[in-house]
């Protein structure tokens, strides 16, 4: 994420700031694939998929700590300013995000192991639509955060809330389904904590959104949004 | 590894070079401490020679004499006033002293002889005694005086060769016609009849050799030049044979004379000098110098006084000589701290001469540069340095003053002739026009050090006292002079230390004069003619007497002793500025 | 403001009540030395009782900026000051104003400590002295001794004011050289890098005490430590080449400067 054309005379310090821009978006793409995986478990009912997603989430914790690391020694031995003062303040905040969506993601897998043993449900594809809308925020936010962008930033927050809309919609279908047969209970819970999920990871896309924002622009995304 | 490779590399690179570069080091060390000490060494030499040849001019030998003031001679007008105590005979109250002394002189041409035992100037001296004190007239007053020069230096063992013999037999003299005849029971002129003989061998041997060399001489020349050298020949050839008939002539006596060493007898009161020598060595000729030497029969204590300089290769006569043993025996003559060298002013007689008025001469034309140069120079200097704009004609100025401080100090005086003396009609030889033409000569060397000195003053010093709001004049006299002042003080004194022993250009304006009479130490010394102490050196070190040769050395050591003095208030001054910081 | 979010910083009042006055106003000021422009058409108004920063690349003419401030460039040969400075209203460049008065009201620290070789007494009393602030030994006596306090060097040298000035440490001496120039009570104080030739503990302290002396006096201070501006001044002023680029709040300069050029320095960009 280029914020500036010149390079940092010393080279050192540059080299830093772009592992830790490196490091930040492998753990974006990593987040990514386990809420693609997770979601492709719950949706093809296929069990086998998770425990890829157990793996590669001790991968995405050692990561943030990774970023972590990277920051507190960026601010001790670099006193960075300005652009590079926003963006390592914004990586700890972000990284922060996507390790909770990791999180959640690994949660919509185990649920997936759950699901598996009952007949597919006919709200699973309002949960692959809900689902679909909220890899694509991921995704959308994680090409703003390398492109430095913030047009895609202030549309993925706006998206926030159709995420919304959709997730209250499926919880009360879900909620008539179950009062009406009792047997959809028991799947209907794990399809509730799924979409739950999924609403909170939209959440944390736009907590992403707003860094990314505050980063390139140092002002709040609301301020923004108000004027357009 | 290349790395390892290149560092045992540069440590053998190093290594091979090194003892070069230490014997290097060595030499230029050695030729330092050489140098040092070469230097150290020739000071030594300077030193020990002008001391040893100074210090006898420290010491006066003194005639104590009681002479009698009586009122008729001494007060002509009785009423004892100033005027009537100037005209006072008091040359011949001295005569009348010395004659006192010895009665037995009454020719004349022995009383003016007698006379010669000092300088008639003295009489002044007793005049001014008696004009100070005029209860002294009437009585008897010891005075002091000086002996004469040439006596002085014989007392001092600088002016003859001599020796004294102790006798072994009884002496008798008796009266032999006109002359006296001595006798001793031992062979006591024996070594001295040797003596003399040797001594006349080797004047024949000397005389025809510088016959010899006429001869040579003679065949060189040509016309009148060559018959002068024959005849020189000639006559050289005839006193060697001369001598050498005299030699031969065995007729057991060998006549003395002014040619060769004066022999004296001398008892108590007595001296004799002998005119023979008898070959047996016990008895010889001689004629009375003191005393009543007729009737001395069966003497044991006398002695033998020979002195080797012959009297024709002498300024001092025997009888001169014998006068002052008998006064020094006598206890009339006493060695005293030579006041005379510092209370008096220059003099024709050695003995009265001193160095006070080319001192106070010095001293007022240092006085007059100080306030001159020093004060100017410093002004000019920080003019320059700190207020003068930097155009080409600062440069100029600047490039005129370092040229002036390599004029020839002589170009000064010419100026000084020209300008103080002829156009402003100043005094001739006054300290006062001294002062301004070294002055004129000091102003350059004190202008460059004080510039350098204010240049090394950081312009840190300067940016903080204007930043606290002082003013460029304030900035300059409180801050950046007192740090600047010891390296001004250091160049003041070196030009002030070059301006004291200049004499070249004080020549010129005529400080060069014999004066007798010492300026006084005020402002009206400034206008009375002087000279200075180099000046003075110069002076005495061309004058004719020999007692002038250790005066000019301890005249130096005044000097010196001045220019140590200025150097020693230079380094309290510059502790007492550096001192504050 | 409601008492629940009293804590909130005001990001429009940067000093807690109203905007001081301002103190130093220059318009369109260019210097050259020699013909070599050294400084472009600044304009800027620097407010009284805070500290202002300058901060920039070597040669950027901040120094020069400061410079003109107390007309110390008058001392340097060649040098040509225009346009309009003023302070407190009075044109500083004017004709009829004496520069030694001008220099009387604004104090200069420079970047290598400069007491004067006299006893630290002196160093301090020698501007009131000349400037007839003192009418007896005692007012001097008071005005030494609390100029010391001020600086925070009264402790460390009550006992020996006689010793001379240089004998004090680096530190130690920089404190002296403050308080020489507040003891004439001036109403701007320069800082040309005061701290440079210093070790972190006296920086530390001579940063104590500028923000100790903020609350009376107007200060500028000319610094290559980026940290430094941060650490202690209010507003901060970034010239480059001879022109000012941008002047700001500290906190906005730092976080987010408007100027690519500000951006690149503060980051360490310029190449």
């Amino acid at each position: 994420m280029a914020l500036s054309k010149t390079a940092h005379i010393v080279t050192a310090y540059g080299e830093e700031l772009d592992q830790l821009a490196d490091e930040l978006a492998r753990m974006g793409g990593m987040v990514e694939t386990q809420l693609e995986t997770a979601l492709a478990a719950i949706v093809r009912r296929d069990a086998s998929l998770v425990a890829g997603v157990r793996e590669r989430e001790k991968q995405v914790n050692a990561m943030q700590d990774d970023v972590e690391k990277r920051v507190l020694r960026l601010f001790a031995l670099r006193q960075p300013l300005a652009t590079d003062l926003r963006m390592t303040i914004s990586a700890l905040k972000i990284a922060s995000d996507l390790e909770r969506v990791g999180d959640l993601a690994k949660n919509i897998a185990y649920r997936a192991e759950d699901l598996a043993e009952y007949a597919p449900l006919s709200l699973l594809d309002q949960v692959e639509r809900l689902g679909a809308i909220v890899v694509k925020q991921l995704h959308e936010v994680l090409d703003a955060l390398s492109s430095a962008d913030v047009e895609p930033a202030i549309r993925v927050w706006r998206t926030d809330d159709e995420v919304d809309e959709r997730y209250n919609a499926l919880v009360r279908q879900m909620l008539m389904s179950m009062t009406e047969d009792p047997g959809q209970v028991e799947p209907g819970v794990h399809i509730l904590f799924v979409a739950k999920n999924l609403e909170r990871i939209g959440d944390h896309a736009t907590n992403v959104a707003e860094a990314v924002h505050f980063m390139v622009t140092a002002g709040p995304l609301e301020a923004d949004d108000a004027k357009s | 590894m290349t790395d390892t490779s290149d560092t045992t590399s540069i440590r053998d690179a190093v290594s091979r070079q090194l003892p070069r570069r230490y014997r290097a080091e060595l030499r230029f060390r050695a030729a330092g401490l050489a140098a040092v000490a070469s230097a150290v060494g020739i000071l030594v030499i300077l030193l020990i020679s002008i001391l040893s040849q100074g210090l006898p001019a420290f010491t006066v030998n003194q005639l104590v004499l009681p002479v009698h003031l009586d009122r008729s001679v001494v007060d002509p007008e009785g009423d004892a006033s100033e005027a009537s105590l100037r005209r006072g005979a008091y040359s011949r109250v001295l005569q009348d002293a010395i004659r006192a002394e010895f009665p037995e002189v009454t020719a004349r041409r022995d009383l003016r002889n007698l006379f010669g035992l000092y300088t008639p100037l003295n009489a002044t001296r007793l005049m001014d005694d008696v004009l100070a004190d005029p209860s002294l007239v009437g009585e008897t007053y010891t005075f002091r005086m000086p002996i004469a020069d040439e006596l002085d230096l014989y007392l001092k063992g600088r002016l003859v060769e001599d020796r004294t013999l102790a006798t072994s037999g009884l002496l008798t003299i008796s009266a032999d016609g006109d002359a006296l005849a001595l006798n001793s029971s031992a062979p006591d002129f024996a070594s001295l009849v040797e003596d003399a003989m040797a001594t006349m061998r080797a004047e024949a041997t000397a005389l025809d050799a510088r016959a010899e060399r006429a001869r040579n001489l003679a065949a060189e020349l040509e016309g009148s030049d060559a018959e002068d050298a024959l005849y020189e020949a000639e006559r050289l050839s005839a006193q060697a044979q001369a001598l050498r008939e005299e030699l031969a002539e065995n007729d057991g006596r060998i006549e003395l004379n002014r040619d060769l060493p004066t022999i004296l007898v001398e008892l108590s009161g007595v001296a004799v000098r002998l005119t023979a020598l008898d070959a047996n060595g016990r008895s010889a000729s001689g004629e009375a110098m003191l005393g009543d030497a007729a009737d001395i029969s069966g003497a044991a204590d006398w002695t033998l006084y020979v002195i080797d300089t012959p009297e024709s290769r002498r300024r001092v006569s025997d009888q001169a000589i014998v006068w002052t043993r008998a006064l020094e025996a006598r206890g009339l003559v006493r060695t005293d701290f030579n006041t005379y060298l510092f209370s008096n002013a220059d003099s024709r007689e050695p003995e009265l001469a001193g160095v006070k008025g080319a001192l106070f001469g010095s001293i007022l034309t240092m006085l007059i540069v100080i306030c001159l140069s020093v004060p100017v120079g410093v002004f000019t200097a920080i003019y320059l340095e700190e207020y003068a704009p930097k155009n080409r004609l600062t440069d100029l100025i600047e490039v005129n003053i370092n040229n002036l401080a390599a004029v020839p100090s002589i170009v000064f005086g010419l100026l000084g002739l020209a300008v103080f003396i002829n156009a402003f009609g100043l005094p001739r030889s006054a300290p006062l026009v001294g002062g301004l033409v070294l002055s004129l000569m000091t102003l350059p060397t004190v202008i460059i050090a004080s510039r350098a000195a204010l240049k090394a003053v950081p312009q840190s010093i300067r940016q903080a006292a204007l930043a606290v709001g002082a003013s460029k004049t304030q900035s300059v006299f409180h801050h950046v002079l007192p740090l600047a002042a010891p390296g001004i003080l250091t160049g003041s004194i070196i030009g002030l230390a070059q301006a004291l022993g200049e004499t070249a250009p004080l020549l010129m304006i005529g400080m060069v004069a014999f004066i007798a009479d010492a300026p006084t130490l005020g402002l009206e010394g400034l206008t009375q003619p002087a000279t200075v102490m180099p000046v003075q050196v110069f002076l005495w070190s061309d004058g004719a007497e020999r007692a002038f040769e250790a005066r000019t050395a301890a005249a130096i050591l005044v000097l010196l002793a001045l220019m140590i003095g200025f150097n020693a208030l230079a380094i309290y001054l510059r502790r007492r500025f550096e001192r504050r910081w | 403001m409601p008492d629940n979010q009293s804590h909130i910083l005001d990001q429009n009042a940067g000093f807690g009540e109203t905007e001081p006055p301002i103190k130093v106003a220059a318009r369109d000021v260019c210097v050259a030395y020699d013909g070599k422009q050294a400084l472009n058409h600044v304009s800027i108004d620097i407010p009284d009782r805070s500290v202002t920063a300058f901060i920039g690349p070597s040669g950027c003419g901040k120094s020069t900026f400061l410079r003109c401030l107390n007309r110390m460039n008058d001392t340097i040969e060649g040098a040509r000051v225009t346009g309009s400075l003023k302070i407190d209203g009075a044109e500083v460049n004017d004709k009829s104003i004496d520069p030694v008065v001008l220099r009387a009201s604004v104090g200069m620290v420079f970047q290598k400590p400069n007491p004067f070789p006299k006893s630290i007494y002196d160093n301090v009393a020698y501007g009131p002295r000349i400037h007839g602030l003192a009418l007896s030994r005692n007012d001097l006596d008071g005005i030494v001794e609390s100029s010391l306090k001020k600086a925070g060097l009264w402790e460390e040298v009550a006992d020996r004011l006689n010793d001379p000035g240089t004998s004090l440490s680096g530190g130690q001496q920089q404190r002296l050289v403050i308080a020489r120039a507040i003891a004439i009570n001036p109403e701007v104080i320069l800082m040309d890098e005061p701290c440079s030739a210093l070790d972190p503990i006296a920086t530390a302290k001579i940063e104590e005490l500028i923000d100790e002396l903020r609350e009376n006096y107007c200060i500028i201070i000319v610094t290559h430590s980026m940290q430094q501006a941060a650490r202690v001044s209010q507003r901060t002023a970034f010239f480059h080449m001879g022109t000012l680029v941008e002047f700001g709040r500290t906190e906005d300069i730092f976080t987010n400067p408007r100027d690519p050029r500000t951006q690149d320095y503060i980051t360490g960009r310029f190449g």
